[in-house]
C-alpha cells in the first residue's frame, strides 16, 4: 500500500529472547544454589539467603523471568509472522519489555527480604502485583491488537494457544493476587481458610495449564514445523485438544488440596477433571511428533529439533503423570514428597525449558541476521547435557518421593511410627545430592547456549528488521 | 450437608459439573463426525510455509478421551462429586480415617491396656514398653525435646534428674496430659543496677564467678523484691508453680550474666502443650513412663 514497506518489529523478540537465556542462568543458578542447601545445609547463610526465601526467588526467576521472557520473545515473533503484520504499538511493546523487566527486579529485591503475600508461585506484594497487572493488559491489547491487523483470514493455531494462555494468565492473576494492604509491603489475602487455598489452587495449577502449558504449546505449533519442514499433523486435532485443554485445565486445581478440609465433592471434581485432562494434553504431543511423520530423518542431525521433539517427549511423560499423581490414593503417597518436586521439574525443565531452548536456538541467529548459530556442535552438547540433567533430575526425586512416601506411612506391630521424619530426611540426602548434580549439568547447559548465542551476536550487528510478507495468495 | 447456603447452589454445582463432563465427551463425538480425509492440507499458508494437514483424530486417543468421561461419569455415581449427593458407595474422606482409625484401635487396644494396668513406675522398667515410649517420644516430643531428649534453650532436659513441675509419676502425667504454662514475671522496674545484683547472686547460687558485693546486694533484693514468693527463701525453687530451683546446675535459658538479666528483666513466658485429647490416656502413661526410665538409667545421659 504505501512507498515504503513495512517491517517486522524484531527489536522487542531480540530484548525479550536475550533476556530469556539471560534469565534463565539466574534463575537455575538459585535453584542449583537451594538444591546446595539441601544436601549442605550450612549454605543457609543469613536470613537473607536462607532456603526459605530463595526457594521463591527460584520459582518466579524460571516461571516468570525465564519462562516470561521467553513466551514474550516467541509470541510475539510467531504473532507478527503469522498475522503478516508489523507489532500492534510498538511503543506498548517497549512498555511490556521494560515493565516486566521491572518486575522481575522487584522480585529480586522484595522475595529476599522476606516480603511475600505467602501464596505458591504468586508470593509477590500487591504493588509489584499492580505493576504485572498493567504490563499484562498491556501485553494483551498489543497480542490481540496485532491478531486485529492480521492480513490474514484464519488465525494460525499458536496464536490460539497464546491468546488463551494471556487471558486465562490475566484472569488467575487478578482474582488470586486481590488483598487488603495495610502497608506498602504488606497485605491480606481477600479471601479466608479453605476458600483462600482453593483460589489459591486454581490460580496455582493455571499457572501450570496456561502459562507454562498453553503458552508454549503455542511456541510448540510455530517452531516444530518450522524446524521440521512439515506440515502440522492435523487441524482437527487442534481443534479439539484447544478447547479440551483450555476447558479442563481450569477444573483440576482441587487435586493440589486432597485430604484436607475441602469438601470431598470438590477435591472429586478436581480429581475427574484432571484425568480428563490426560487426552486434551496428548493431543498437543501427538501433533506435535506426528508432525514429523515422513521427516524423522531430520532428528539425527538437527541439534535444535532435538530439543524440540524431546521436549514433547517429557510432556507427555509430566501430563500422564500428572493425572495418575491427582487420583486421591495415589496422591495419598506422593503428595508433600520429592515426587511431586520431580513431576514439576519433568514439565519445567524437560518441556517447559527444553521447548524455549530450542526456540530460542531457532530464533538468535534469524533475529540478529546470521545463517546459523555460532557452533551447532555446541547445541548438540548443550542436548545431551541438558538431557542427562533432566533425567538425573527426576529420577532421583521419584526414588526420593516413593520413598518418602513409604517411609511416613510404615507402622511398627505396636501402632508406632516405624520412622521419625528426620529419619526419612537422612535417607534422601543421596538423591539430594543426585538432584543437585542434575541441576548442575542442566545449568552448564545454559551457560554453553549463552557462549554461543554471545559468538553468534558478536561481530556485524548490522541487522535490519525483517520486511512484511505478502500473504500467499490462498489467503487473499 | 452444609458446604452449601442452600439448594440453588447445591443444584447448580450438580447440573454445570455432570453438563461439563459430558460436554467434553459430546465435543469430541461431533468432531469426530465426518472424519476428514487423509492427507489434504486445509490450504491455508501462514508466514510462507505454515501448512496444516486435517488428519483424523487417532482412534487410540479418541478411546483414552472416552474412557476418561465415561470413568469421570462412573466415579461421579458412585463417590461424592455432584454437590451434597454423598455417592452410592457411601464413602467420604473422614470416614476413611475414622474407619482406618477404629482398625487401628482395635489392633493395637490390647497391647495398650496390658501397659495400663501397670503403673508408671513399674512400667518405667519394662524394656519393651520403653521401646514404645521412645517411638512415640521421637514422633511427637522430640521437635521441642530433641533426638537425645535433652532439651535446648527453653526447652527442659527430660534425661537429668532435676524436674521443673515434678518428678513422681503423677506430676509427670500430669504435665504431659494437661500441659504446663510457665510465666516469670518481668522485673525491669528495680532498675538495671539491682537487677546486675540479682544475676550475680544467682550466679554464686550455683557456683559460677559473680562479683562478690553485687552478690551481697543481691541476696538482700532476693529477698525483698518477691523472688522468694516462688523460687523459695532458699532459692530452690517450687514444682507447684514450675519456678526452678536456682541452686544448682541446670539452666533452661543459660547462665551467663546477661542472660540472667535478660531473664529478669523482661521475665520468661513458656508453655509446654496438653496431649490428653491428641493422644489419649494409654500413650501418655506409656510415655511418662519412658520420660521416667530416662532419667533412672544413668546411662542415658
Amino acid at each position: 500500500m504505501s512507498v515504503t514497506q513495512s517491517t517486522y518489529n524484531y527489536k522487542v523478540v531480540r530484548q525479550f529472547t536475550v533476556m530469556t537465556v539471560v534469565w534463565g542462568i539466574v534463575g537455575m543458578l538459585v535453584g542449583v544454589i537451594i538444591a546446595a542447601q539441601l544436601v549442605w545445609p550450612e549454605l543457609n547463610f543469613g536470613p537473607y539467603l536462607h532456603f526459605g526465601r530463595l526457594r521463591p526467588l527460584h520459582t518466579n526467576a524460571v516461571i516468570f523471568a525465564f519462562g516470561g521472557c521467553a513466551l514474550f520473545a516467541t509470541s510475539y515473533y510467531v504473532v507478527q509472522r503469522t498475522c503478516h503484520a508489523r507489532i500492534f504499538s510498538d511503543g506498548l511493546a517497549a512498555f511490556t519489555f521494560w515493565g516486566w523487566q521491572l518486575v522481575i527486579v522487584l522480585a529480586a529485591i522484595t522475595l529476599p527480604l522476606g516480603m511475600t503475600q505467602g501464596k505458591e508461585y504468586a508470593e509477590l506484594e500487591w504493588p509489584i502485583d499492580l505493576l504485572i497487572a498493567v504490563v499484562w493488559v498491556a501485553y494483551a491489547v498489543v497480542f490481540f491488537g496485532t491478531i486485529v491487523k492480521r492480513k490474514v483470514t484464519h488465525i494460525y493455531v499458536a496464536n490460539w494457544f497464546y491468546g488463551g494462555f494471556i487471558l486465562a494468565v490475566a484472569l488467575l492473576h487478578i482474582v488470586n493476587s486481590a488483598a487488603i494492604p495495610v502497608s506498602p509491603t504488606k497485605s491480606y489475602s481477600a479471601y479466608a481458610g479453605v476458600q483462600d487455598a482453593m483460589v489459591q489452587w486454581w490460580y496455582g495449577h493455571n499457572a501450570v495449564g496456561f502459562f507454562l502449558t498453553a503458552g508454549f504449546l503455542g511456541m510448540m505449533y510455530y517452531f516444530v514445523p518450522k524446524q521440521a519442514g512439515r506440515p502440522i499433523y492435523s487441524y482437527r486435532l487442534s481443534v479439539v485438544h484447544f478447547w479440551a485443554l483450555i476447558f479442563t485445565y481450569m477444573w483440576a486445581g482441587p487435586h493440589h488440596l486432597h485430604y484436607t478440609a475441602l469438601p470431598d465433592w470438590t477435591q472429586s471434581v478436581g480429581m475427574l477433571f484432571s484425568l480428563i485432562l490426560l487426552a486434551p494434553s496428548w493431543g498437543g504431543m501427538i501433533n506435535g511428533v506426528m508432525t514429523l511423520s515422513g521427516a524423522w530423518h531430520k532428528l539425527r542431525d538437527d541439534p535444535i529439533l532435538k530439543f524440540l521433539i524431546t521436549s514433547l517427549s517429557f510432556y507427555g511423560m509430566s501430563t500422564f503423570e500428572g493425572p495418575m499423581m491427582a487420583i486421591k490414593t495415589v496422591n495419598a503417597l506422593s503428595h508433600y514428597t520429592d515426587w511431586t518436586i520431580g513431576h514439576v521439574h519433568s514439565g519445567a525443565l524437560g518441556w517447559v525449558a527444553m521447548i524455549s531452548i530450542g526456540s530460542v536456538y531457532y530464533l538468535v541467529p534469524r533475529l540478529f541476521g546470521k545463517p546459523e548459530m555460532f557452533s551447532v556442535k555446541l547445541i548438540t552438547v548443550h542436548f545431551w547435557v541438558a538431557t542427562i540433567g533432566v533425567v538425573l533430575y527426576i529420577a532421583s526425586m521419584w526414588i526420593s518421593g516413593v520413598m518418602q512416601g513409604l517411609m511416613w506411612r510404615a507402622v511398627n506391630a505396636d501402632g508406632t511410627l516405624t520412622y521419625s521424619f528426620v529419619e526419612s530426611v537422612k535417607a534422601s540426602y543421596p538423591f539430594w545430592a543426585i538432584r543437585f548434580l542434575g541441576g548442575v549439568l542442566f545449568l552448564t547447559g545454559m551457560l554453553i547456549m549463552a557462549y554461543n548465542m554471545v559468538k553468534t551476536i558478536a561481530g556485524g550487528r548490522t541487522v535490519d528488521d525483517a520486511l512484511v510478507l505478502q500473504p500467499a495468495a490462498q489467503h487473499a | 450437608m452444609n458446604d452449601f447456603v442452600n439448594q440453588f447452589w447445591n443444584w447448580y454445582v450438580i447440573l454445570l459439573v455432570l453438563v461439563s463432563i459430558i460436554a467434553c465427551g459430546v465435543m469430541l463425538w461431533t468432531q469426530s463426525l465426518p472424519a476428514p480425509s487423509k492427507l489434504d492440507t486445509t490450504g491455508h499458508v501462514w508466514d510462507e510455509t505454515l501448512e496444516e494437514y486435517n488428519n483424523p483424530l487417532p482412534k487410540w486417543w479418541m478411546w483414552l478421551f472416552y474412557i476418561t468421561v465415561i470413568f469421570s461419569l462412573v466415579y461421579a455415581v458412585l463417590y461424592p462429586t455432584l454437590g451434597s449427593f454423598q455417592g452410592l458407595l457411601g464413602w467420604s474422606s473422614s470416614g476413611q480415617w475414622a474407619k482406618e482409625m477404629a482398625r487401628a484401635d482395635e489392633q493395637f487396644r490390647p497391647l495398650y491396656a496390658k501397659y495400663m494396668q501397670t503403673d508408671v513406675q513399674a512400667l518405667a522398667a519394662d524394656k519393651e514398653a520403653n521401646e514404645t515410649g521412645k517411638r512415640l517420644y521421637l514422633t511427637y516430643c522430640m521437635q521441642c525435646h530433641g533426638a537425645d531428649a535433652r532439651g535446648s534453650k527453653g526447652f527442659p532436659n527430660l534425661a537429668d534428674n532435676d524436674w521443673q513441675w515434678g518428678g513422681e509419676p503423677a506430676q509427670v502425667l500430669e504435665t504431659i496430659n494437661n500441659g504446663r504454662i510457665a510465666m516469670m514475671p518481668p522485673y525491669s522496674q528495680l532498675g538495671s543496677e539491682t537487677i546486675k545484683d540479682l544475676a550475680n547472686y544467682v550466679r554464686s547460687l550455683s557456683g559460677l564467678p559473680a562479683d562478690s558485693l553485687r552478690v551481697a546486694k543481691g541476696q538482700e533484693a532476693f529477698n525483698t523484691a518477691g523472688c522468694s514468693g516462688c523460687h523459695g527463701p532458699d532459692a530452690k525453687g517450687m514444682t507447684a508453680v514450675g519456678a526452678p530451683n536456682l541452686t544448682d546446675k541446670v539452666w533452661l535459658y543459660g547462665s551467663s550474666e546477661a542472660t540472667i538479666i535478660e531473664t529478669i528483666t523482661k521475665g520468661r513466658n513458656n508453655q509446654m502443650q496438653p496431649w490428653k485429647d491428641f493422644l489419649g490416656d494409654e500413650k501418655v502413661h506409656v510415655l511418662a513412663a519412658y520420660v521416667l526410665s530416662l532419667s533412672a538409667n544413668p546411662g542415658s545421659k
